[in-house]
């Protein structure tokens, strides 16, 4: 589907005449998942849909998001499929470009347009009576479920607020638009002021009156987290919420999350590449790498026999506080070429646990355990944890005895 | 690697990386504070005391990591020493024993070549319009280090033991990826054969994975060149694996400095306390006894009198509140200010 012919010369430019080719075929795509977005009035039986399972939030059904850009298209998320259950924290790792954010900006319909469309798979959102799958879901539909239903919690919280209105503006903003829509102004207030409070800021009606410039990042991010769960949303992504802060404030920041997530029974899914972050927070873990998943289970599972070589490598690249390393292990090569990806196990040119099978396509999942899946040839014909052991085993070895070629990042 | 590179000219001789009383930075009480402008005519209102009071000897070829939240002054202390951040307002800075504020702008741009930095921001920190044989060899050429004929295979030289290939000398900064960026600002620093490198952060941009490579990468360069490092990170954990001594900042002072084994295993005060137990784990089993520290961090333009740390500290005194506590040394080599450990 959609593969252009990139033809290229020999330095690995695309020619002008090209480029034009490609923009011309893309234009014509978008505009008609455009035109689908766009229409009004849409009869809700159009995008209604079952739960798999309705102890489930969300769930990503064989997603696939990509970016139809001048020089191809990027892949960014490639039959993704994974369950948030309510009330738990999901935990999504990977290196960043690997799609861990497209797959949740996909959730929430907030992906860089026209570019960026969901073009198969369903992600089907548990709104409690009914579900609906948001692939399907015009634009009219998703501006009442963005902040009411799912809301978004940003990397940055330095640029993710406007720093022309005020704190309370801000907040009071997403409850005059859902919650509060027949609320008088002072109802609207009492309730901003309170999700201030709620969030640990002592001085709630000052920093109602205050511009964003006024606050510390730790302070930001508070707002952000008051924003985002000012209308009880069913589902919080949280897109690298303590990534910009210092130690001491994102322990506060989780404690915060935490607590908020019991106190409404919300799920969370929580995108970073920290894995002392996940392992803290997340019940559930997914690995992805260059647009897929290769491994995903339980927090205990992934984080005591992780099974895909990658997953072990991720862990061993992070020097860990208490652990004394001679030297730290990197994952040799680099992420392939999104526009270009090959047909085998994208991870096998930096593998070093690669087996002859690995020539072959790509891998499928592999069930280790109920909860435990993994996207390797090495657990085709012996599914189990203590074959991950091992597995972890040999990448030590090779790690301790030096022989991995140094990580080249070329 | 240096010592048998004929082509590059080391005026001053290496002394060998390690040997014990071999102090190449001395830093003594350094304080460095800005000024605050306003009023009618721009009035000097205040002054934000970023460093206020840090000292530490740094023995050659070892690395010394400066741990602490943003804002305590840790990036300003790095810059003070370096002579990048205007005067000092006090203190002593002693490179190789000589006092760096007092050299003339002669001597100074001489001593440039000794000391180097790497920045936090590889995006920001490398010029758009320069290719990268410019950026690595613009410094070179200012300080006529090699002779002009061989500029070209030195530029190449120094690129290929950064792990960056030759051609890529001609590109520019925006054809790089994160991690190859940071690796020409290693390069670039790495071109004036420096004794000492200030590394501001240089892995807090880079991805997990990257971050590894940069790491190994600097910890090479150290043992092949005796480089010292002045390691600057808000990441513990990084901080633990790649320094010999570490210093914890807070709010413009250093409250706790000793070898990175003590300080971690036998953290003395209280902030290094509770700024170790915010470090997450992982681990999903393990039970943390997190140490939460009440309030935020006071505003640096109107410390609190007394030890900076008492209005967050769960052990403060009377004493606290009214005298700053001396650095004293507890075991050998592991200085901590705080009043709980006066006899």
């Amino acid at each position: 589907m959609f593969g252009h012919s990139n033809k290229k010369d020999e330095a690995g430019y695309l020619s002008a005449k090209e480029s034009r080719k490609i923009s011309k075929e893309n234009r014509k795509i978008t505009e008609g998942y455009e035109k689908l977005r766009k229409r009004k009035n849409v009869d809700p039986s159009e995008y209604a849909c079952e739960m798999r399972d309705p102890n489930n939030a969300v769930e990503f059904d064989d997603v696939h998001t990509y970016f139809f850009t001048d020089t191809g298209v990027v892949k960014s998320a490639d039959g993704v499929t994974y369950d948030v259950p309510v009330g738990k924290t999901v935990g999504v790792v990977g290196e960043s470009g690997c799609g861990k954010s497209v797959t949740c900006l996909s959730l929430i319909q907030l992906l860089q347009r026209p570019q960026g469309q969901v073009t198969g798979g369903a992600i089907r959102l548990n709104l409690g009576d009914h579900a609906i799958d948001v692939t399907k879901a015009p634009e009219e539909a998703m501006q009442k479920i963005r902040g009411s239903e799912v809301s978004m919690i940003f990397q940055e919280p330095m640029t993710s607020l406007n720093p022309v209105f005020k704190i309370g503006e801000q907040i009071e903003e997403v409850i005059e638009l859902h919650d509060g829509k027949d609320w008088t102004k002072e109802q609207i207030k009492a309730r901003a002021i309170e999700m201030i409070e709620t969030v640990g800021i002592a001085n709630s009606e000052g920093v109602y009156g205050m511009y964003p410039h006024e606050l510390s990042g730790g302070m930001r991010q508070r707002v952000m987290i008051a924003i985002a769960l000012a209308c009880n949303p069913r589902i919080i992504i949280a897109d690298e919420p303590t990534t910009a802060l210092d130690v001491t404030i994102q322990a506060q920041i989780l404690d915060l999350l935490r607590s908020l997530k019991d106190k409404i029974n919300s799920s969370i899914i929580l995108v970073t590449h920290d894995l002392g972050v996940v392992a803290e927070m997340a019940d559930y873990v997914v690995v992805m790498y260059a647009g897929r998943i290769v491994e995903k289970g339980t927090a205990e599972e992934i984080f005591d026999h992780p099974a895909h070589p990658y997953t072990i490598g991720l862990m061993a690249s992070k020097p860990v506080v208490g652990k004394k390393v001679e030297r730290l292990y990197s994952i040799p090569g680099k992420v392939p070429n999104p526009v270009d990806m090959p047909n085998y196990c994208y991870f096998k040119d930096r593998c070093e646990l690669c087996v002859k099978a690995c020539d072959g396509e790509y891998p499928h999942m592999v069930r280790l355990s109920p909860t435990h899946e993994v996207s390797c040839y090495r657990y085709y014909d012996n599914a189990t944890a203590s074959a991950a052991t091992a597995t972890s085993a040999a990448l030590d070895d090779i790690i301790a005895s030096g022989a991995s070629n140094e990580g080249e990042d070329k | 690697m240096a010592s048998t590179n004929a082509t590059v000219d080391v005026t001053s001789a290496q002394a060998p990386a390690g040997s014990t009383d071999d102090v190449i930075l001395e830093v003594k009480d350094l304080k460095k504070y800005f000024p605050i402008k306003g009023g009618m005519f721009n009035r000097v209102m205040g002054q934000v005391k970023a460093v206020d009071g840090v000292s530490f000897k740094l023995r050659r070829g070892h690395t010394m990591g400066l741990v602490g939240e943003s804002g305590c002054g840790k990036s300003t202390t790095g810059r003070t020493i370096l002579r990048l951040a205007g005067e000092k307002t006090g203190g002593e800075v002693l490179f190789n024993g000589r006092e760096v504020y007092d050299l003339s702008a002669k001597e100074m741009h001489d001593m440039r070549t000794k000391m180097q930095i790497i920045f936090q921001d590889p995006y920001s920190s490398l010029s758009p319009r320069l290719p990268i044989s410019e950026i690595v060899g613009e410094a070179v050429r200012e300080h006529n280090l090699v002779p002009k004929n061989e500029l070209n295979d030195y530029i190449d030289q120094v690129m290929e033991e950064c792990g960056l290939q030759p051609y890529h000398k001609m590109r520019y900064p925006h054809e790089f990826s994160g991690g190859q960026r940071q690796r020409i600002c290693i390069a670039r620093a790495l071109a004036l054969n420096p004794e000492f490198i200030v590394c501001d952060e240089p892995v807090s941009a880079l991805d997990v994975s990257i971050q590894a490579q940069i790491i190994n990468l600097l910890h090479d360069l150290q043992e092949e060149r005796g480089l010292t490092y002045l390691f600057i990170s808000h990441d513990l954990s990084v901080v633990e694996h790649i320094s010999d001594a570490v210093g914890v900042m807070y709010l413009g002072g250093m409250v706790e400095y000793g070898f990175t084994e003590d300080i971690f295993k036998n953290p003395l005060h209280p902030y290094t306390k509770a700024l170790f137990s915010a470090i997450p784990i992982p681990d999903p089993k393990a039970k943390q006894n997190r140490i939460v520290l009440e309030g935020s961090i006071p505003s640096p333009a109107n410390p609190p009198k007394g030890c900076k740390f008492h209005t967050r500290c769960p052990f403060a005194k009377d004493c606290c509140r009214e005298v700053a506590p001396e650095q004293r040394e507890l075991e050998p080599g592991h200085f901590v200010s705080c009043h709980l450990y006066d006899e």
